[in-house]
């Protein structure tokens, strides 16, 4: 875990420094581009951490293994983190180059609602007490809104959007210059590693609170002080008399 | 590349610019921060819950 962190930071200000003051202003919207080096790898993050939560959504329904809903659970706030960070810088870009910060449009309609998805699914897996009830509901949220991302992926095809369509992960290669591209892919490649960073940090958390639960569910059951004096001493000394 | 001035002013939209990178690093930041104090938290609450049991046989 370390050592991913480490990597995360290192990647991250390598890409900043990159996306900031080496890659080239574009030709027509000038320095606003820079805001790409961060709003598409968000919007990259915001959906594979989706499909992330959805698969392990999935295999906790499916086959119930036990660390796969811990796993959804750890990576939907990151997740919605990185699904705000797209929102709002895409506001910011679309400020200047649109006219507009928010146009109610296929785009940006539909990445709003995998917003919404995601603090639904957060709100949901803590609404219950029980936390295996919790998180099997938060999965079939997840399953459920799946859906939208083939809606939020080709909306730029299927309906007239201010969004530019795909310029990288579009069949034919990327259409964006080299001295572009690789600073988002490095920039990307950093968002990745603090996906998944965070993600074994908020799984090992979960564990290490679960395991506390338990810990104290044992010692309450242990305890010796609200039973009568002679129940206490047989549990005290299993098998002792 | 080399006027600092120019580089913050970045082409005249700094005002769109600087706060996208502001804001993703607050938000970024942030839930990196709160991650890591929620798991010294829960180490700190397992490694108390842990320690009697030690010292008791």
């Amino acid at each position: 875990m370390p050592w991913c962190g480490w990597g995360a930071t290192v990647v991250l200000a390598v890409g900043l420094s990159w996306s900031l003051a080496v890659a080239p202003p574009d030709y027509q919207q000038g320095d606003t581009v820079r805001i790409m080096f961060i709003h598409v790898p968000a919007a990259w993050m915001a959906l594979s951490v989706y499909l992330f939560v959805a698969v392990v959504s999935a295999v906790a329904l499916v086959w119930r293994h036990p660390l796969a809903e811990v796993a959804a659970r750890a990576a939907a706030p990151i997740g919605a983190a990185f699904t705000l960070v797209c929102l709002a810088t895409g506001s910011l870009w679309g400020r200047p180059m649109w006219g507009t910060w928010w146009v109610w449009d296929a785009r940006l309609t539909s990445v709003l609602v995998l917003f919404f998805l995601y603090l639904g699914y957060i709100a949901l897996v803590n609404a219950f007490d029980d936390p295996s009830r919790g998180g099997k509901a938060g999965s079939v949220l997840a399953l459920v809104g799946i859906v939208n991302l083939p809606i939020i992926k080709f909306s730029v095809d299927w309906w007239n959007t201010l969004h530019q369509p795909a310029s990288v992960m579009r069949l034919g290669g990327p259409k964006i210059d080299v001295s572009m591209l690789v600073p988002l892919l490095v920039m990307a490649a950093g968002f990745s590693l603090l996906f998944l960073t965070l993600l074994m940090l908020r799984m090992r958390t979960f564990l290490n609170e679960r395991k506390a639960v338990a810990l104290r569910l044992n010692a309450a059951a242990a305890a010796p002080a609200p039973r009568p004096p002679r129940e206490r001493t047989a549990a005290a000394h299993p098998g002792a008399g | 590349m080399g006027d600092p001035a120019a580089f913050f002013a970045m082409g005249g939209y700094a005002g769109f610019v600087w706060p996208a990178y502001g804001l993703a690093f607050v938000v970024l930041v942030g839930l990196a921060a709160n991650s890591w104090w929620r798991y010294r938290q829960s180490v700190i609450a397992l490694e108390r819950l842990q320690q009697p049991r030690r010292i008791r046989p």
